[in-house]
C-alpha cells in the first residue's frame, strides 16, 4: 500500500503550513456529513416503521391506494412533528407565549427545550467517561456500574451534611459523586495495569456488583428512607440539589457541569501532557513505552477519571432531577454513553452534540406517544439505526456517494474498538 | 510465457501512481523492477495482478491481450504472486495452505480433500527447484525464509509460469537470500519468467538479466547489468547523484560514554539470548555490530535502552549506572533510534508535529507544567521537516501516511535534534531507498563527529562496513570479536557471524583473552 502514498511526490521542504480555516471547516462538514446523514436516514426508516405497524394502512391500501399513502404520510409528518415539538418546542406555542406577555406562560414554552437539556446531562458524563477509555485504548463498559456507585457516594454526601451552606454542599457532593465513580473506574484500571485482567471482562463484573450494592445500601438503616419499606434513601438537602437553569424549569445546572466536563476532557486529551500520553498509550502502547511513557500509570489513571465521570452521570441524576436514590435512576444511561462516544468518534464536542440529539428523542418521545399514538418504542429504533448507521460510515458514503479522500479500505478492519 | 504491458497508467486520488508504463518479460527472463519506495513498483504488479484495473493501457499475454478482474483470472493466466506480506494461514499446515483454493478431491461425492495428492506434487516440486520444506510442517512454526518458500510452491502448484516477487528478501537473512537467488536460478532454467521487484541495487545487478527502473510512477529506463554500474543505477533511481560511500574522516574517540559489562539478557521465551556481554563505545566512534539476525542484537539494544530488564552484569553510561526504564535512560542522554520503528518508535496515528516530540513532550519548551505548548511543538515541527527533509504537505499529517523512508526521517529528526551522549541506532536503514540510506548514513556520521558515542546494530554487512569505525561481530549473545573495518574483509565477518573463527583470533584469546583484543581494536 505504501507504493501509492501521495506524500513523497509533492516535495515541499521549504513551508509546512498549518491547515487553513477553509481547510478545517471542510473537515468539520466531512466530519459531520456522516451523522447527520445517518440521523436522516434512521428517520426514513422510522418512517416506514409506522407506516408499516399502522394495521389500518394495508386495509386501507388495497380499498384506495393513494388515500392511504396520504394518510400514511401524513401520520408520519404527524409523529415526527410531535417528536420535534415535544423535544423543541413549537413555533407556534413561542410566539403565543410572548405575545401573551405572562412570564410563566413563557416559561411553560420552554420546557420541551428543558427537557431535552436534562435528558441530555447524564449522557454527556456517561459519553465522555467511555469517550476518555476509548482515547487510551480502554472500553469502559463499565458506566453503567460506575454512574450508580457515583450516585451512591453523592446522595450520601446530600443528605449527611445539614447546615451547610448551597455553594460548599454541592461542590463536596459534586465530589463524593466523582470520587465513586473514580473508585469503581480505579479497580479495574488497577487489575489490568497489576495483572493484565481484560478491563470489559472487569468493567462488566463490576456493574453486577454496583446493582447488588445499591440494592443492599438502600436497605440499610442510616441510607434508607425513615418509614419506607421499599429500597429509596433519604432525600438529599436542599443545598446540595443543582440550582434550576430557570426557575420552573426542570433544567438544572447539571447541564452546564457538564458542558465544563466536556471542556475539561476536552483540555485533558488534546491540550495536556497525560492526555498526550493517554492517547500515546491507546495508539501503540510499545511505542509509548518507548518513549519513556508509563502504560500502567496511564491505564489507571484514564481508568479512574473515566470512572469518576460516569460517577458524575449518576450524581447530576441524583441531584438535580429525583434529588434521592433508587435502583432505577438510570435507564442504561451507561450504555447509551458508548454509543454516543461512537457516535462522536471520542470528541468531546462531538459527544455534546450527540447527547442533545439522543436527549431530544428522549424528550419527545412522550408527547409523541400521548399525541398521536405512536409508541415511545419508537425512538429507540432510531436510536439504534442513528448508531448502526454511524458504526457503518462506509455504508451511509455508499448510500449517499460521498467521495472519501485517501482510503486505504483496511483500516476500519484493523483497529478494533477504537474509533 | 511472454508479458507485455502497455501504456499502463494507474491514478489515485491526488497522485498518479503509473504512467505510461511500457514493460516486456521475454521468457525465462529473470526481471528486475527496480525504484525507490514510493515509485510505483507494487501498484504496477496489482494491475498485473488484477487487484486495480488501470486506467489506460493494456496487457499482453503471448502477444493476446487480457484484462484481468480480479487475482482468480491472474492466476488462471498463469501469473504468480509472493506478496511482500505473506498471505498463508498460520495454523494450517504446508500441505493445506498450498492446496487451499484449488483443493485436490477424491471420494464419490468428491468430498473429501486428497491431502495424500497434494502432498506429493508439493515434494515433486520441493525436490525440483531445491525449495526445501517440510510438507506436514505448520506454517506458525517455520521461519520466514521457508514461508516464502511456501508461497513460491503454492504459485508454481497453480501452475504458473510467471513469478511476481514484491520485494523478497526484505524479510531474509544475508544467507537465505543466497538461497533465494539459487531457487530463482533454478526456475529460470526450467523457462519461468521472474518479475523481481526491488530497492536493492546489488540485488538487481546480481541476479537479473535486464532491470527497468522506475522512478515517479515512470519508467526511467531498462538496462543489463553488464551495461550499468550501480552508480548509474542509484542515480536512475534516486534522480540525482547519489554518494554510495559513505564519506567520513577518522574518528577521535574521546572517554568512553557506554560500558557494558558480563552483560546476561533474556528474551520474552526466558532464552539467555545475551550472554556475557562486554563492550564499550567511546564518544566520538562509531561501534557498528555486525551479526545474523537473532544472535541477541534485539535484546542487548532494549537493555541498554531500558526496554528490557537484563538478568545479570551492569550497563554505565557515561561512567554511572541507569535505572533500567526508558526514561531514565533517555534522560541519561541516550538516543534510540529502534529496530522496529513502527513498533517502537513512533506513534503512527499521530501526526508528524506529535511524534517529534514523543519522548520530550513533558519538558520545556514543549510543556508548561501540565499544559502543551502547542505553539512550541509547532515551531520544533516546522524546522525539523525542514532541517531533516521530511517530505510531507504538512506537519499535521498523520506519520502512517509517510513512506517508509520519511517514517524513519521523523524518528531520526527526533533523535538526532537533541543533545545526547549515546547514540544507539538498530537496523536505522532497514527497507529504505538509496536516497534515504545515504542521508540516514550522514546524520549518523554527522551525529559521531559532533562528539557523541554511536552504537549501530546492523544485519546488512554493506552498512556495517560503511558506518563502523570499530566492527564488532555478535554470534550466540557474545561479541566473538571486533575488527578494524579498513583491515577485515566481508568474507572474515561473515565467518565469524556465522560462528566460525580464523585461526589468528584464537590464538590471540589464548594469549590474552578477548577483551584484550576488543580493547586493542580501537
Amino acid at each position: 500500500m505504501a507504493e501509492q502514498r501521495p506524500a513523497d511526490e509533492r516535495p515541499t521542504g521549504e513551508d509546512v503550513p498549518r491547515p487553513s480555516v477553509r481547510v478545517r471547516l471542510a473537515g468539520i462538514a466531512r466530519g459531520l456529513a456522516v451523522p447527520v446523514l445517518a440521523i436522516f436516514s434512521a428517520l426514513v426508516i422510522g418512517a416506514f416503521v409506522i407506516v408499516l405497524s399502522d394495521v389500518t394502512f394495508f386495509e386501507r391500501l388495497s380499498a384506495d391506494p393513494g388515500g392511504a399513502l396520504g394518510t400514511a404520510i401524513g401520520g408520519v409528518l404527524e409523529a415526527y412533528g410531535a417528536l420535534f415539538r415535544g423535544a423543541l418546542g413549537s413555533p407556534t406555542g413561542y410566539a403565543e407565549a410572548f405575545a401573551s406577555g405572562d412570564p410563566a406562560q413563557i416559561t411553560k414554552a420552554f420546557v420541551p427545550i428543558s427537557e431535552t437539556l436534562l435528558a441530555a446531562t447524564p449522557l454527556i458524563f456517561t459519553g465522555l467517561a467511555v469517550a476518555l477509555g476509548f482515547q487510551c485504548g480502554l472500553f469502559n463498559i463499565g458506566a453503567e456500574g460506575q454512574l450508580y456507585v457515583g450516585a451512591m457516594f453523592g446522595t450520601f454526601a446530600g443528605f449527611a451534611f445539614a447546615g451547610l451552606p448551597w455553594f460548599i454542599h454541592l461542590p463536596l457532593a459534586i465530589g463524593a459523586g466523582f470520587l465513586g465513580g473514580a473508585l469503581w473506574g480505579f479497580v479495574p484500571g488497577l487489575l489490568k495495569a497489576r495483572t493484565g485482567a481484560h478491563e470489559v471482562i472487569v468493567t462488566i463484573m463490576l456493574n453486577y456488583t454496583a446493582y447488588r450494592l445499591i440494592e443492599y445500601i438502600l436497605k440499610v438503616p442510616g441510607y434508607q428512607r425513615e418509614g419506607r419499606n421499599d429500597p429509596i434513601s433519604k432525600v438529599a438537602l436542599e443545598s446540595s440539589w443543582f440550582p434550576p437553569l430557570i426557575e420552573g424549569l426542570r433544567a438544572n445546572w447539571g447541564f452546564v457541569l457538564g458542558l465544563v466536563a466536556a471542556l475539561a476532557v476536552s483540555w485533558l486529551l488534546f491540550r495536556s501532557t497525560r492526555g498526550f500520553e493517554f492517547r500515546a498509550v491507546g495508539f501503540n502502547p510499545s511505542g509509548a513505552r518507548a518513549a519513556g511513557m508509563s502504560i500502567a500509570v496511564s491505564t489507571i489513571l484514564a481508568m479512574t477519571i473515566s470512572g469518576g465521570l460516569a460517577g458524575l452521570a449518576g450524581t447530576s441524576i441524583v441531584l438535580g432531577v429525583t434529588h434521592s436514590l433508587t435502583s432505577g435512576i438510570s435507564a442504561g444511561f451507561g450504555f447509551d454513553g458508548i454509543a454516543i462516544a461512537l457516535m462522536a468518534g471520542s470528541r468531546p464536542r462531538g459527544i455534546v452534540l450527540a447527547s442533545l440529539l439522543f436527549g431530544a428523542l428522549r424528550a419527545g418521545a412522550t408527547p409523541m406517544q400521548s399525541i398521536t399514538g405512536v409508541p415511545i418504542d419508537l425512538v429507540v429504533v432510531i436510536q439504534a439505526l442513528v448508531i448502526m448507521f454511524v458504526a457503518a460510515p462506509a455504508l451511509v458514503r455508499e448510500l449517499y456517494r460521498i467521495r472519501v479522500p485517501e482510503t486505504t479500505g483496511l483500516e476500519t478492519f484493523a483497529k478494533g474498538w477504537r474509533v | 510465457m511472454r508479458l507485455e504491458l502497455r501504456g499502463i497508467t494507474k491514478r489515485f486520488p491526488g497522485v498518479i501512481a503509473n504512467r505510461d508504463i511500457n514493460l516486456v518479460v521475454e521468457p525465462g527472463e529473470i526481471h528486475a523492477l527496480l525504484g525507490e519506495n514510493g515509485a510505483g513498483k507494487t501498484t504496477l504488479m496489482n494491475v498485473l495482478f488484477g487487484l486495480y484495473k488501470p486506467d489506460e493501457g493494456e496487457i499482453l499475454i503471448d502477444g493476446k491481450s487480457v484484462s484481468f478482474h480480479d487475482p482468480g483470472d491472474a492466476i488462471a493466466a498463469g501469473i504468480g504472486m509472493v506478496h511482500q506480506h505473506f498471505m498463508l494461514v498460520p495454523v494450517f499446515t504446508v500441505t493445506e495452505n498450498v492446496m487451499l483454493g484449488v483443493e485436490s478431491v477424491r471420494g464419490p461425492l468428491g468430498q473429501q480433500l486428497d491431502r495424500p495428492a497434494a502432498r506429493r506434487r508439493i515434494i515433486e516440486i520441493s525436490e525440483a527447484h531445491n525449495l526445501r520444506v517440510d510438507p506436514d510442517a505448520r506454517v506458525e512454526d517455520l521461519p520466514v525464509g521457508v514461508r516464502q518458500r511456501v508461497e513460491i510452491i503454492k504459485t508454481l502448484y497453480r501452475r504458473s509460469d510467471l513469478l511476481v516477487l514484491d520485494e523478497p528478501t526484505s524479510v531474509l537473512t544475508p544467507q537465505e537470500d543466497e538461497e533465494l537467488f539459487e531457487i530463482m536460478r533454478s526456475l529460470k532454467a526450467s523457462g519461468t519468467s521472474i518479475v523481481f521487484i526491488t530497492h536493492k541495487l546489488n540485488e538487481a545487478m546480481g541476479i537479473a538479466d535486464r532491470i527497468t527502473v522506475l522512478r515517479a510512477g515512470r519508467v526511467i529506463g531498462t538496462t543489463t547489468p553488464e551495461e550499468a554500474s550501480l552508480e548509474k543505477l542509484a542515480e536512475m533511481m534516486v534522480g540525482r547523484r547519489v554518494s554510495l560511500v559513505v564519506e567520513k574522516k577518522p574518528a577521535k574517540p574521546g572517554a568512553t560514554v557506554l560500558e557494558v559489562d558480563d552483560l546476561v539478557v533474556r528474551d520474552d521465551r526466558g532464552h539467555v539470548t545475551v550472554d556475557g556481554l562486554d563492550l564499550q563505545v567511546r564518544a566520538g566512534e562509531i561501534v557498528a555490530i555486525a551479526g545474523v539476525q537473532g544472535n541477541g542484537q534485539t535484546e542487548l539494544v532494549e537493555a541498554i535502552t531500558g526496554l528490557r530488564q537484563p538478568v545479570g552484569g551492569t550497563i554505565r553510561i557515561q561512567g554511572k549506572p541507569v535505572r533500567h526504564a526508558p526514561r531514565a535512560v533517555l534522560e541519561a542522554g541516550v538516543a534510540h533510534v529502534p529496530e522496529d520503528r513502527l513498533e517502537d518508535g513512533c506513534v503512527p496515528a499521530f501526526t508528524i508535529a506529535e511524534n517529534l516530540v514523543l519522548n520530550t513532550y513533558y519538558r520545556k519548551p514543549f510543556a508548561n507544567g501540565p499544559q502543551l505548548d502547542r505553539d512550541a511543538i509547532e515551531r520544533e515541527a516546522t524546522r525539523l521537516v525542514q532541517d531533516f527533509d521530511i517530505r510531507t504537505p504538512s506537519a499535521f499529517n498523520p506519520v502512517s501516511n509517510l513512506s517508509g523512508g520519511n517514517q524513519q526521517k521523523v524518528i531520526v529528526a527526533r533523535e538526532f535534534s537533541r543533545p545526547v551522549h549515546l547514540l544507539v541506532a538498530a537496523q536505522p536503514t532497514r527497507g529504505l531507498d538509496v536516497g534515504s540510506i545515504e542521508y540516514i548514513h550522514r546524520r549518523i556520521v554527522g551525529k559521531r563527529d559532533e562528539g557523541a558515542a554511536v552504537l549501530v546494530v546492523s544485519t546488512e554487512l554493506d552498512e556495517v562496513f560503511a558506518l563502523a569505525d570499530r566492527l564488532a561481530v555478535m554470534y550466540q549473545g557474545k561479541i566473538v570479536d571486533v575488527l578494524d573495518p579498513a583491515q577485515a574483509t566481508t568474507q572474515q565477518v561473515g565467518l565469524l557471524m556465522g560462528g566460525s573463527r580464523p585461526v589468528g583470533i584464537v590464538e590471540a584469546e589464548a594469549a590474552g583473552g578477548l577483551t584484550h583484543v576488543v580493547t586493542s581494536g580501537g
